[in-house]
């Protein structure tokens, strides 16, 4: 149980080989073995999304996840969004439309719909919500949200 | 004011871009889970599984003999820290309903700490909190606080307090009342949620013999008076920090046990010590709110004037009181006449204690369970007498000739005042914004193709800014960046933001070039913290004043630099130049804080810097006001709600950052929908909790929520404060419940028929089979 596996994760292009514990989560890997703690834990059992992560092109709860089973994936989180100092649309999107107030399920947020629209840039409205609807946020009632978003995948599919 | 072309500058008015957003979305912020120290501890609480007891034992041996595991502490060892104390002192009359930090003798809750863990990871701490064994003779269970109270200790009864608030002839006017209306509601058991949990982060400085708490929050100034008469310290030897904060709505940031064990365990086992809650923890042991059963009857003319209410009400506190005391009690019978005249009336709240989660304040609290029931009366009182309940409204709502508006009620310490206002007016521009007539004639005709939509509406006044005061401390430096130092807190409403923006309204600089500290005890010695509504109006006013004292001092030095009387001058982006003159000689406010350098001979005998702190003081409460419309349409099948279009009016005196005030009331506005359709906590006839995960307790998403339409005025600038600004955090969930529970009734036709918040979709089902054919 709590015999460490030796496992190799690729954190926004960066190697990391780490040894954990087979139950430690993907979210705990991230954030203690790999040290970014921009992924945050808001439930533990897969409902609040806040700790949404890309792993090998897709959206995944990185609560859900046992850090072992990602041994020799490539994981995106917020911390690889921004290129240097250039903000992904996503993230200027948020800003501009006041998306976020205290910021925490903000992670989660970026990280899905930015993985939605890299997977499917021509997805309807009504799907994208649906989508969207997945994650919860207590602050903003999601109206800037979703304005963001829409900004946001109107200049991805330009761009 | 700003002006257009200082738009950029992020002045008052301007909806610019927060300050706070930059680490927040790329995954530098620092919440409390991001605080680590080397060799720290992890705390893990074990937690009762009765929901009352009395404690036979607690056998730890199992646990501490478990890998990992440092130290494993029952309310035996930590048994010289007293019970957690109320936030605004001492109040001998509660003291026995007080909570400690670890059980003793009974629990009265499921979730109650019992012991408390400290192992060297916290998967370590979590498997050996299973092997501590809580042995209790289990007690009776009180679960309904309008069940007969029962024996507490020591001769004391769960009725910790009656809080009666009351003027005017009672007796008299329902004696002679043309009608009297009476009403049975029930608001449910629910509360705040952020999306981050609560955590602490106790760390010992042995050096320097001080104790620092990070993962405060809302009122760290008033948890260090707390925490140093607990822990027997000196204020200079304990320090909290805040830091970045995922929500707070009330309930985070009050002094919990988990606070108080980091620090205690910090210093005695000296290691730094960590506290992270999980979510289930999260939802049965930080403080609940709301649940309240309202007994209220109207006394009511022929004309429809209302001469009086009349409210018995139960007030669930669960397990122990808490930090507030009695205060949603106080701000529940202060508050529930609302925008009405009310002449006559009486309020008796029974706060009782049960055997669930303790309660406390959580955003609007009392006036968010008020205006429920107010504005539920006034619509059975429209029925009951046959008038238009717009009509009824306008009847009893104070009038601006009528303001300032006293009676004689408390509001935390506060007698009320409401200060100048156009209630009416307000109703009419927004029922104008919403075609209210029209609205009613296409909602009537969908009405009789089948559909049962409806509209409702609830008005509502809000407090903000209680007082008496608060201080803030700027310096600029010789670069022309400005530090501005206050005791106010930061939950994630763009505090940092505000601020910066009044500062640089005053001293005529862009607000990019502030920095704004904030919930920091080793930075400023006093503050308010963040709550109420009142860190914009109180803090946000000292700041004014302390930049305009900043201003007149950079002026008067810049005179004499520029050999121009001080009265002619202005300051743009930082520069001072002669106000007919923009282009011409000038200095900067960095030239200026040099020439106030100690040693610099163009200071003269003025105190050195460029630098100032100064006082605000407010003598009343000020009281913004508004009112929310919904329209909803049921599901006869289902009993969902879908709530078609929603509005919602507010008067906010000055808006310093329209775009952040739109974002409190919308984020507000997704709560109240929450709590009056889906978040409930229940609990089994033991006591057992049923709403400990997001599976249970929902929380609305994205699809759940309308996208509103705001009327945000600034026709009436409070008069109390120097910027004439008003609160802003709390109006988006205050009028919630009532307006939507109004436009049900009218969607089904059954008026009368909604008395009980969240409206579940079972519940209006239920109402629906019985009622409708």
């Amino acid at each position: 149980m709590t015999e460490k596996m030796d496992i190799n994760l690729t954190v926004n292009g960066r190697s990391h080989a780490v040894s954990v514990a087979p139950r430690k989560t993907l979210a705990d890997v991230i954030r203690e073995d790999c040290g970014q703690t921009g992924t945050h834990l808001g439930c533990e059992h897969g409902i609040c999304g806040a700790c949404t992560v890309i792993v090998d092109g897709a959206p995944v709860r990185s609560c859900l996840m046992f850090g072992v089973q990602a041994d020799g994936a490539e994981i995106r989180t917020v911390e690889g969004l921004a290129k240097g100092n250039e903000l992904h649309p996503m993230q200027r999107a948020f800003t501009e439309h006041h998306a976020l107030q205290c910021g925490y399920c903000t992670p989660g947020f970026l990280m899905l719909a930015t993985s939605v629209l890299e997977r499917e840039p021509n997805i309807t409205d009504d799907d994208l919500l649906d989508v969207l609807s997945s994650n919860l946020c207590r602050c903003t009632g999601y109206v800037n949200i979703i304005k963001a978003v829409r900004a946001a995948a109107a200049e991805m599919k330009a761009g | 004011m700003a002006t257009g072309t200082n738009r950029l500058l992020g002045h008052l008015g301007d909806s610019v871009p927060r300050l706070e957003d930059p680490p927040l979305i790329t995954g530098k912020g620092r919440f409390v889970g991001d605080i680590n120290f080397p060799d720290q501890l992890h705390m893990r609480i074990v937690r009762s599984p009765f929901a009352h007891g009395t404690i036979k034992s607690v056998d730890t041996a199992a646990a501490k003999a478990h890998p990992g595991v440092v130290a494993v502490w029952t309310s035996d060892d930590i048994a010289d820290i007293p019970p957690i104390d109320f936030r605004e002192g001492s109040n001998p009359a509660l003291a026995l309903f007080r909570q400690y930090a670890l059980a003793r003798d009974k629990v009265r809750y499921v979730g109650d700490p019992v012991a408390a863990l400290f192992a060297e990871d916290a998967y370590t701490a979590e498997d050996a909190a299973e092997l501590v064994v809580i042995n209790v003779n289990e007690l009776p269970v009180l679960l309904n606080a309008d069940d007969p109270p029962q024996d507490f200790k020591d001769g004391y009864t769960t009725e910790a307090a009656l809080v009666e608030q009351a003027y005017g002839d009672i007796e008299n006017t329902f004696a002679n009342a043309f009608k009297v209306v009476e009403l049975d509601v029930k608001i449910g058991r629910h509360t705040g949620v952020p999306l981050e949990c609560r955590g602490a982060v106790g760390h010992y400085d042995a050096a320097r013999d001080i104790v620092e708490l990070y993962g405060a929050a809302k009122v760290p100034h008033r948890n260090r008076e707390t925490l140093c008469r607990m822990l027997d310290r000196p204020a200079s030897s304990v320090h909290l920090y805040e830091g970045h904060t995922g929500g707070g709505f009330g309930i985070r940031g009050e002094l919990y046990p988990e606070d108080v064990l980091v620090c205690a365990a910090a210093i005695r086992l000296d290691r730094p010590v960590k506290w992270i809650e999980d979510r289930q923890e999260h939802l049965m042991a930080a403080n609940h709110s709301r649940q309240q059963r309202h007994i209220i009857r109207a006394a009511v003319a022929e004309d429809g004037e209302v001469l009086a209410f009349d409210d018995e009400l139960y007030l669930d506190q669960g397990g122990y009181i808490r930090t507030h005391g009695t205060r949603v009690a106080n701000m529940t019978t202060g508050t529930l006449p609302g925008p009405y005249r009310i002449p006559n009336y009486r309020a008796v709240c029974h706060f009782r204690l049960t055997n669930k989660t303790p309660a406390a304040t959580y955003r609007s609290p009392g006036r968010y369970e008020t205006t429920f029931v107010r504005e539920r009366l006034m619509d059975k009182i429209a029925v009951e007498m046959d008038i238009d309940p717009v009509a009824l409204r306008r009847r009893n709502l104070i009038s601006l000739e009528e303001m300032p508006y006293w009676r004689d009620l408390d509001v935390l310490g506060d007698s009320v005042e409401h200060d100048p206002g156009d209630y009416a007016g307000l109703l009419d521009q927004g029922l104008a914004r919403v075609s209210w007539d029209e609205l009613q004639t296409e909602l009537a005709q969908r009405r009789d193709n089948g559909e049962l939509v409806g509209a409702g509406l609830s008005m509502f006044f809000e407090k903000s800014g209680l007082g008496p005061s608060d201080g803030a401390k700027i310096f600029v430096d010789t670069t022309g960046h400005i530090e501005v130092v206050t005791g106010g807190a930061s939950l994630g409403q763009g505090f940092e933001t505000a601020m910066a923006q009044i500062c640089a309204e005053d001293l005529g600089t862009d607000y990019r070039r502030i920095r704004v500290v904030h919930g920091r005890t080793d930075r400023i010695d006093y503050g308010v913290g963040a709550h109420a509504s009142r860190a914009t109006v109180l803090t946000g006013s000292a700041v004014s004043k302390t930049a305009l004292k900043v201003r007149e001092k950079a002026l008067e030095v810049a005179a004499e630099l520029l050999q121009t009387p001080a009265d002619t001058l202005d300051i743009t982006d930082g520069v001072i130049h002669a106000k007919d003159n923009p282009t011409g000689p000038s200095v900067t406010l960095g030239d200026v804080a040099a020439a106030l350098a100690p040693a610099a001979p163009t200071r003269g005998d003025r105190d050195p810097y460029l630098a100032a702190e100064e006082w605000f003081n407010i003598e009343h409460q000020t009281y913004p006001y508004g009112h929310h419309i919904a329209v909803v349409r049921v599901d006869r099948e289902t009993g969902e709600v879908k709530i078609e279009k929603y509005f919602m009016a507010y008067d906010i005196g000055r808006a310093i950052n329209p775009m952040m005030i739109e974002g409190q009331l919308v984020g507000g506005l997704a709560q109240g929908i929450g709590g009056a359709l889906y978040e409930e906590f229940t609990y089994d006839e033991r006591g057992e909790p049923l709403s400990v995960t997001f599976m249970d307790y929902l929380l609305p998403t994205l699809r759940e929520i309308p996208i509103p339409e705001i009327l945000l005025t600034e026709d009436f600038p409070s008069t109390r404060t120097p910027l004439g600004i008003k609160g802003a955090g709390e109006a988006g969930i205050t009028g919630a419940p009532a307006a939507i529970a109004s436009a049900i009734e009218n969607a089904i036709g059954i008026p009368g028929a909604v008395t009980q918040m969240p409206m579940t979709p079972q519940r209006l089902k239920n109402i629906m089979d019985e009622r409708l054919s």
